[in-house]
């Protein structure tokens, strides 16, 4: 929020160059190649639609709640291949985040695991064919809840 | 002649304002001048408006939509209203200069008895009016400035950036304006305007680490009152303009974003927090009813204008959401009574800029002359005159679109062609020459390409379908805020109501039906693409120009629109 603050850092990024930021990232141990792949679901992340991915992941039925997720994404996607998605939560002992896409070919599109004591929230880009829902699921305590919303992706053009 | 009492009334109030302009137009100005710009001051805070004024620096004439519709929810509600139906919302008497700002109606007969609207140098006059009773006042510029004729074209927005440094702007915000180049605007506001105009955008990130491209919002003193200005460029600028002129900028609504910002102001003291927005009046009105803290949000976009505020309520109160029309055409002006660090009353009106009323300030005219001295000849060209009135405004084509796809069909030989549901452009009246300069104020932009593009009846339909869910999508979060592509050749029928994919049916071409697999030739131009930037294309205002120059005397005809599905009533329409 504080635009000098923001736009110093930028300056300092950018001279710092790209290749000594993920330089930075690695010895800071938040880049760990492999990392992602520990716990990774092959069934679910092939399932074809909601329930089989669903089905794939443990869940039975999800609680809705909106109120204890805040899950981020603009209305109408600047541009299909790279749609920013955030989610976080305000439930405790999260243990677990993913986002799915309605009517994606492969529904799932990330899961997070969440050691204990992390900060429970996310923020990534998903690719989008055609406008449907993003759905955030959160596994808190051993039991999911989950909350979505349309993003819309158009053709564009003829606005003004 | 079938006509009922009300509508003989009306005609007899226009024929007796017609006559007595006649017989006395010197007394007649002024009395009205004095009643529509004599507008005391109130309350210690005052905001002046203008948005949207598509870089019309000469007064023109600018026809208000007969057909705007809403849909689901916003049926009938303000800016969905039209002709005698905004008129009887608002307690507008039909047959007076008011009426005839605000509406479509009788628009021929009452342009040529209250003349051009607009101007900046008629503006400038009645800004200086305004702020004399007003100390301290702010006005702010909503955008969509620096696009819309020749000369900003050709100026990069030149002109208009010193016609509003002449005019006072003191805050803006932004769409158009970006589609001359992330650099050419950041260079505008690090140089040229720097310490004289702040352009303010508080959902305008980098897509790379979000940081912010402009100040969020900026905090400035009116009569020792803390009043903060927060900027909200137009949300979809990538997706309905070419997203290539700003790579590296993501847009949209950002309202959990917005809320942060209004916040962050409250704390650092502002008694007063505006939005100064270019949402468009749907997104606006949403949105009032879901942030908190906001006293009014200052609207523009879908060029609507909506003679009062409309109160929308939301956690925190009440937020006052005005959009303040087009083309230079008005002025609005906020007055907060700010007592005890809060806003206590307010009183807004939205002022017609009619230039026989208004005299034009000598030095804004002096730059405008200066201004446009170097294009002169090539914007007075004479290419044609037409026989009736051009305009475009209306959900779904106008006179002036019918003549670019007529231009369109002949010169690419197509059978088909679609034009771009754009708001701005201005009106001719019958008998008028057609210049270059009009034919820019309908075209000029940034991608100008005209395309020629085999399609198959299915993907007519999608795009059809694509840009019918910009505008009728219930949900105003999901529109974009320009109007139904105009469609040349082809006709359909369109439900406004249906839902996405249900919305376009009956497509037909010489009155055989579109056949799904079958291809056709459709031409075009504004293509957001990069690839059909860089195929070129010639700029569609030469095309035109072209056709006209041939055509000599345009016989304007019925312009080619859908047949209506479920709006029967709709006071949408007139």
């Amino acid at each position: 929020m504080n635009t000098e603050i923001d736009l110093a850092r930028r300056k300092a990024l950018k001279a710092g160059g790209g290749i000594g930021l993920f330089a930075l990232f690695g010895a800071l141990g938040l880049l760990r190649p492999g990392m992602a792949f520990a716990d990774w679901n092959k069934t679910a992340f092939s399932a074809k639609t909601m329930d089989e991915a669903l089905t794939a992941m443990g869940v039975a039925t999800p609680e809705n709640n909106a109120v204890f997720i805040q899950l981020t994404v603009p209305e109408i996607a600047e541009n299909g291949a790279i749609v920013p998605v955030k989610v976080a939560s305000t439930l405790l002992n999260v243990e677990q985040i993913s986002i799915l896409v309605d009517k994606n070919p492969n529904v799932l599109a990330a899961n997070f695991i969440f050691p204990a004591g992390t900060e429970s929230m996310v923020t990534t880009r998903v690719k989008m064919g055609q406008t449907c829902n993003v759905v955030a699921l959160v596994k808190a305590d051993g039991k999911f809840y989950r909350t979505s919303k349309e993003v819309k992706v158009t053709a564009g053009g003829c606005g003004g | 002649m079938d006509m009922n009492r009300r509508e003989f009334l009306q005609l007899l109030a226009i024929a007796s304002a017609g006559g007595f302009l006649l017989k006395n137009s010197e007394s007649y100005a002024a009395t009205d001048a004095a009643r529509m710009y004599q507008l005391p001051g109130y309350g210690n805070v005052s905001l002046l408006h203008i948005t949207d004024s598509h870089a019309q620096l000469n007064p023109m004439y600018f026809r208000e939509p007969e057909i705007n519709l809403g849909v689901g929810t916003t049926n009938g509600q303000p800016p969905h209203l039209v002709g005698a139906a905004l008129l009887k919302r608002f307690g507008i008497r039909p047959g007076t200069p008011e009426a005839h700002a605000f509406t479509c109606l009788n628009f021929t007969e009452a342009a040529r008895n209250y003349g051009k609207v607009g101007g900046f140098a008629h503006l400038a006059t009645l800004v200086k009016q305004i702020r004399a009773a007003r100390p301290g006042a702010l006005l702010l510029d909503g955008g969509d400035t620096w696009q819309g004729s020749g000369l900003a074209l050709w100026s990069k927005g030149q002109d208009m950036i010193e016609a509003c440094l002449e005019l006072g702007v003191d805050i803006m915000t932004t769409h158009f304006e970006c589609m001359y180049g992330a650099q050419r605007i950041k260079e505008a506001e690090e140089g040229v305007l720097r310490g004289k105009l702040e352009i303010v955008a508080q959902n305008v990130k980098t897509t790379d680490f979000g940081d912010p491209v402009f100040k969020p919002y900026v905090i400035r003193e009116i009569n020792t009152v803390p009043v903060a200005i927060i900027g909200q460029a137009f949300p979809y600028s990538t997706i309905a303009n070419p997203r290539y002129f700003v790579p590296d900028w993501s847009y949209g609504i950002q309202e959990e974003n917005l809320q942060l910002t209004i916040d962050e102001a409250r704390k650092k003291g502002a008694q007063v927090v505006v939005l100064l927005s270019h949402n468009g009046m749907d997104v606006d009105l949403k949105l009032a009813s879901r942030v908190s803290g906001l006293d009014a949000i200052l609207g523009g976009h879908t060029h609507d204008g909506i003679p009062t505020p409309v109160p929308v309520k939301n956690r925190g109160g009440i937020t006052l959401v005005t959009n303040a029309g087009s083309n230079g055409k008005f002025l609005g002006v906020l007055d907060f009574d700010v007592k005890a660090g809060k806003v206590a009353g307010f009183r807004y009106k939205l002022l017609p800029v009619f230039a026989n009323l208004l005299q034009a300030d000598a030095s804004m005219t002096a730059l405008i002359q200066r201004l446009r001295a170097p294009h002169e000849g090539k914007l007075t060209e004479k290419l044609a005159s037409t026989d009736g009135l051009l305009y475009r405004r209306g959900n779904f084509n106008g006179s002036f679109d019918q003549l670019i796809l007529d231009a369109l069909m002949k010169e690419k030989d197509a059978p088909i062609a679609f034009s771009p549901g754009f708001r701005w452009g201005t009106s001719l009246l019958p008998g008028s020459a057609i210049t270059m300069e009009d034919v820019l104020n309908q075209t000029a932009i940034t991608y100008p390409y005209t395309t020629l593009t085999e399609m198959t009846g299915a993907q007519i339909k999608t795009v059809l379908e694509d840009v019918g869910d910009n505008l009728f999508n219930p949900d105003p979060y999901y529109q974009q805020g320009g109007d139904m592509v105009r469609v040349g050749g082809l006709e359909y029928t369109c439900e406004p109501g249906a839902v996405m994919g249900k919305r376009i049916q009956d497509m037909r071409l010489h009155g055989k039906p579109l056949e799904a697999s079958k291809t056709y030739k459709v031409a075009g131009w504004a293509p957001v693409s990069e690839a059909a930037r860089d195929k070129g294309g010639e700029p569609i205002w030469d095309l035109v120009a072209r056709h006209l120059r041939n055509e000599k005397i345009v016989k304007v005809s019925a312009p080619n629109v859908p047949k209506l599905k479920g709006v029967a009533g709709n006071p949408g329409m007139v």
